[in-house]
């Protein structure tokens, strides 16, 4: 039977040596009593752990422990149970033939460990939270460093764990934190520990009365939860909180200050609310600066429509883009993700793919108008992201009223229908989409109709070979688009309105 | 004759309460070892302390006034309530903001306002504050600010400089309760102004060809409030509010907040308890949606009108109403069924997933994943534990309800 002393102040290496002795030599865990040093009898037994250690035997192996172990061990240490030696070693001991133990959390070792860490976490978060400096008056000049005093009683060995967060937080002033376990002080250059035990200094702050007055005012008293905060903010800690005196006089007036909230009836309003809303009232309703019958006057009316319960939902209108004088309108079904969120028509992957078949086939985006059949997103939300979801029949109908107002302000040569949403807004044709694709139909007098697919179906198609074949189809298409619109006669009569559309 | 400091930090900071949000976490972690300033954070964010509503406090929470003139009916700071007004001035709010840091009350600031004279105007001063911080103080705490509607689109970007979150409040659940309790607000420009800011963040987390480096633009994402309880709205509404709100704009949290009464209430509102176990139940079908694979409408389908179980957490509800996906097996069942059973949590869920890799698991395992073992095993297969019809008993629900009280004599 091996005998271990330790000071146990959170000291890793002061564990971790004579366990790897031990472990080396074999000495199975039963056969070692760890025993942690109390204050009284601690100088009989100072450095002594080291000489009755057990000679390494004769084949020894290189001792691995997975990263995980160490950690844990480090954080384990600073408990103050003393078990904690003996569980170590026990787990280091099995680790050796059980290599995935840690990924075990239901073993009894490995819980109780993850336990122990779990409150060392726990009592190192709470020494970042209610740790409460104290300036120290006096010492401040012209540029010096102002010093602070803390005072703080952990449960476990985490003051040398816990400092270099306090280094890290404050690092232009002075401060001591000093606790039962130990010291920490910085000063700028030099982080200094101890493990020596310190006493309270009794500290005031000025700055306290503020605090309070801010705790006792952010406390709403309609919602008391006493056993919430409580359950965060432990009674153990309070004594040394300049808050926590001021608690049971706030639960007990919490009801009190309700029923007088209650009991005050509504007063008549205050003066200036008055000269606001007469102010309000006869201030002039923001006039539109378009010029009426134009497409940015459509515009800006597009901007505030409800004609369909689409608009709760989405961001914004999604109104076309492009010249008044463009010669080809291409319409597509409705805003997507991107659309909705920058408030113009295809700019989102669909409207990148656009682009550059635009691009190949040699029409310039700038020079033609581009809208939706419907002007709101339609969607269905799945976590972070949104699903497309297709504009139904009676959408599409009351979307009609501005892509009719489009057609008859561009009054464009070429249209270009992209998808089945998109040729339903826009003629009463019953044949097929695919019997018209791609052949020039008659639209309005001197118009001319074209139907394509819509951009975003060639992302969608999860075969490469068919989607190369689509993309040159849809190439093909814009293609003959381009076409048409050199042969288009280039007069100047247009007629108004569009035969098709009005259902 | 002048407030004191001491006077309007309590009007200010009591005007401030009814913002449900104070989280200081999931932003960049940074610190002072450098710089030789002040302030780190840390990844995961800290409560200082803890008011008896049960609240944590991690920033100093503060109005930088509470005039406004807006008149929206639930806030207690509308332009017809006749609370006390304050302000404070940029130089007062940066000089609480260091002196409470340095002596470790918080971990920083989360600065609202009312609307004084324009938006733009409101916004500029709360900017200030920030830039003031950042720049001439070396702050590196943590900063929320809450954008003011209608403010430049100019403005918001400079504030995204400075603050690790900007959040804006929706206020109600549906277009047409925000119509009707604030007049001045409009929904569109609500969520024009998420859609706004979304749009920079994702232009900013672009690593550019040449650098890698990402810019420092709202690090810590936007967030939005619902008031629970001031409108007629029901539970699924709201929900499918905030579900829009999460796909829509990657928000980082929707809050919610229990309508509570306010001095000099409106006649427009409620004047009852804050519904407290709704905005609990609430929070837990939000964290079903985003983190445990629900569906909304799954949660809220067993229920009639819309609303959640108020005895029953809605993962208990769901279950319950659908007894013949139970029991699960703990040693065989897909990740994704084990999220659905109730008293499993997402750490215990990979907890088993971990250890069954190696082990079968008995229910004595699972008690020591820190499982409820009273919870959960009517619902789970385990080896040597078969739950024997339980899960067809008609007196389930009883089980778990809450033991009937009697009621106060007085």
């Amino acid at each position: 039977m091996w005998r271990v002393t330790l000071k146990g102040r959170g000291d890793f290496e002061a564990w971790q040596q004579p366990a790897r002795a031990f472990l080396q030599a074999g000495t199975l865990p039963r056969d070692i009593d760890w025993v942690e040093e109390d204050g009284a009898a601690g100088d009989l037994f100072a450095g002594a752990p080291t000489l009755d250690l057990p000679q390494p035997s004769l084949q020894q192996t290189a001792l691995t422990v997975p990263r995980t172990f160490v950690l844990l061990a480090e954080a384990v240490i600073c408990h103050s149970d003393p078990s904690r030696f003996d569980l170590l070693y026990r787990l280091l001991w099995r680790l050796q033939m059980e290599r995935t133990l840690l990924s075990i959390p239901s073993d009894a070792d490995v819980a109780r460990a993850f336990g122990l860490e779990k409150s060392v976490r726990r009592d190192s978060h709470k020494m970042k939270a209610f740790v409460r400096f104290k300036e120290i008056e006096g010492a401040a000049g012209q540029g010096e460093r102002r010093r602070f005093l803390a005072w703080f009683e952990p449960d476990h060995h985490i003051v040398a764990r816990t400092a270099p967060f306090f280094q890290r937080r404050f690092t232009d002033m002075d401060w001591i934190i000093a606790t039962p376990k130990g010291s920490s002080a910085w000063d700028g250059k030099t982080l200094t520990l101890s493990t020596e035990s310190a006493e309270n200094p009794m500290l005031d702050d000025a700055t306290d009365a503020l605090w309070r007055t801010y705790f006792s005012n952010i406390f709403n008293p309609a919602r008391l939860k006493v056993k919430a905060m409580q359950a965060e903010m432990p009674k153990k800690y309070w004594k040394n909180l300049p808050e926590a005196g001021l608690i049971p006089g706030l639960i007990a007036g919490a009801e009190a200050s309700v029923a007088a909230m209650a009991a005050r009836a509504a007063s008549q309003p205050p003066l200036f609310h008055e000269r606001l809303q007469t102010a309000a009232a006869n201030a002039p309703s923001e006039v539109s600066t378009a010029v009426p019958g134009t497409l940015d006057a459509v515009r800006e009316q597009a901007r505030s429509c409800t004609r369909c319960p689409l608009h709760c939902r989405a961001t914004q209108t999604v109104f076309g883009e492009g010249p008044e004088t463009a010669d080809v309108m291409f319409v597509g079904e409705q805003p997507g993700d991107q659309e909705d969120l920058a408030g113009r028509p295809f700019v989102g992957p669909a409207g990148k793919v656009f682009d550059a078949m635009l691009d190949e086939v040699g029409l310039d985006r700038g020079a033609a108008y581009v809208t939706n059949a419907v002007k709101h997103f339609k969607y269905e939300p799945r976590g972070k992201r949104r699903i497309h979801q297709k504009p139904n029949v009676g959408e599409v109908q009351h979307c009609k009223w501005w892509l009719k107002l489009e057609l008859d302000l561009v009054r464009p040569k070429l249209v270009v229908a992209l998808g089945a949403t998109a040729l339903s807004a826009l003629t009463d044709s019953r044949q097929r989409f695919s019997d018209l694709r791609g052949t020039a139909l008659p639209f309005g007098p001197d118009q001319t109709l074209l139907v394509t697919v819509h951009p975003s179906y060639l992302l969608r198609i999860p075969d490469e070979a068919r989607k190369r074949a689509e993309t040159a189809h849809f190439r093909d298409d814009l293609c003959h688009a381009a076409t048409l619109l050199t042969r288009l006669p280039q007069t100047t009569t247009r007629s108004v309105g569009s035969r098709f559309i009005d259902s | 004759m002048k407030k004191s400091m001491n006077e309007r930090l309590a009007i200010l900071s009591d005007a401030a309460k009814y913002d449900a949000s104070c989280a200081s976490s999931g932003t960049t972690k940074r610190d002072s070892s450098r710089s030789g300033g002040l302030g780190s954070t840390e990844g995961m964010g800290i409560c200082h302390a803890y008011a008896p509503d049960g609240r944590c406090i991690s920033l100093l929470k503060i109005l930088m006034t509470n005039f406004c003139i807006y008149d929206c009916a639930y806030c207690i700071n509308r332009s017809s309530s006749n609370v006390e007004r304050a302000r404070f001035s940029v130089e007062e709010v940066v000089w609480l903001t260091l002196e409470f840091y340095r002596r470790n009350y918080i971990e920083g600031l989360f600065l609202s306002s009312g609307i004084i004279r324009s938006s733009d105007h409101t916004m500029e001063e709360m900017v200030r504050i920030a830039r003031e911080l950042r720049t001439t103080h070396n702050f590196r705490g943590y900063i929320h600010l809450k954008s003011i509607p209608e403010a430049s689109p100019l403005l918001i970007e400079e504030a995204g400089l400075y603050a690790d979150r900007l959040s804006i409040n929706v206020e109600l659940p549906t277009d047409a309760g925000i119509t009707r309790l604030a007049p001045e607000k409009r929904p569109s420009g609500i969520r024009k102004s998420m859609g706004d800011l979304r749009l920079k963040i994702e232009a900013a987390n672009d690593a550019t060809l040449q650098t890698k480096r990402r810019k420092r633009f709202v690090p810590g994402g936007q967030s939005t409030q619902m008031i629970v309880g001031a409108d007629d709205a029901n539970d699924t509404v709201i929900l499918g509010t905030s579900a829009r709100l999460y796909g829509s704009y990657a928000l980082r949290r929707v809050y919610y907040s229990a309508f509570s009464p306010i001095p000099d209430a409106s006649k427009n509102l409620p004047l009852i308890k804050p519904p407290l176990m709704r905005e609990h139940r609430l929070y837990q079908a939000d964290w079903l949606y985003r983190f445990y694979g629900f569906d909304i409408k799954e949660i809220t389908a067993s229920q009639p009108g819309g609303m959640l179980d108020l005895a029953l957490d809605p993962k208990l509800a769901w279950a319950l109403a659908n007894r013949a996906r139970f029991p699960v097996d703990v040693n065989t069942a897909e990740r994704e069924m084990l999220l659905r059973v109730p008293g499993l949590g997402t750490k215990a869920v990979n907890g088993i997933v971990s250890a069954r890799r190696y082990r079968r698991l008995r229910l004595e395992d699972l008690a020591r994943l820190k499982v409820s073992l009273k919870k959960v095993q009517s619902f789970v297969v385990a080896e040597g534990w078969s739950p024997h019809r339980l899960i067809d008993r008609t007196d389930l629900r009883a089980m778990f309800e809450p033991k009937p009280q009697q009621m106060a004599l007085f």
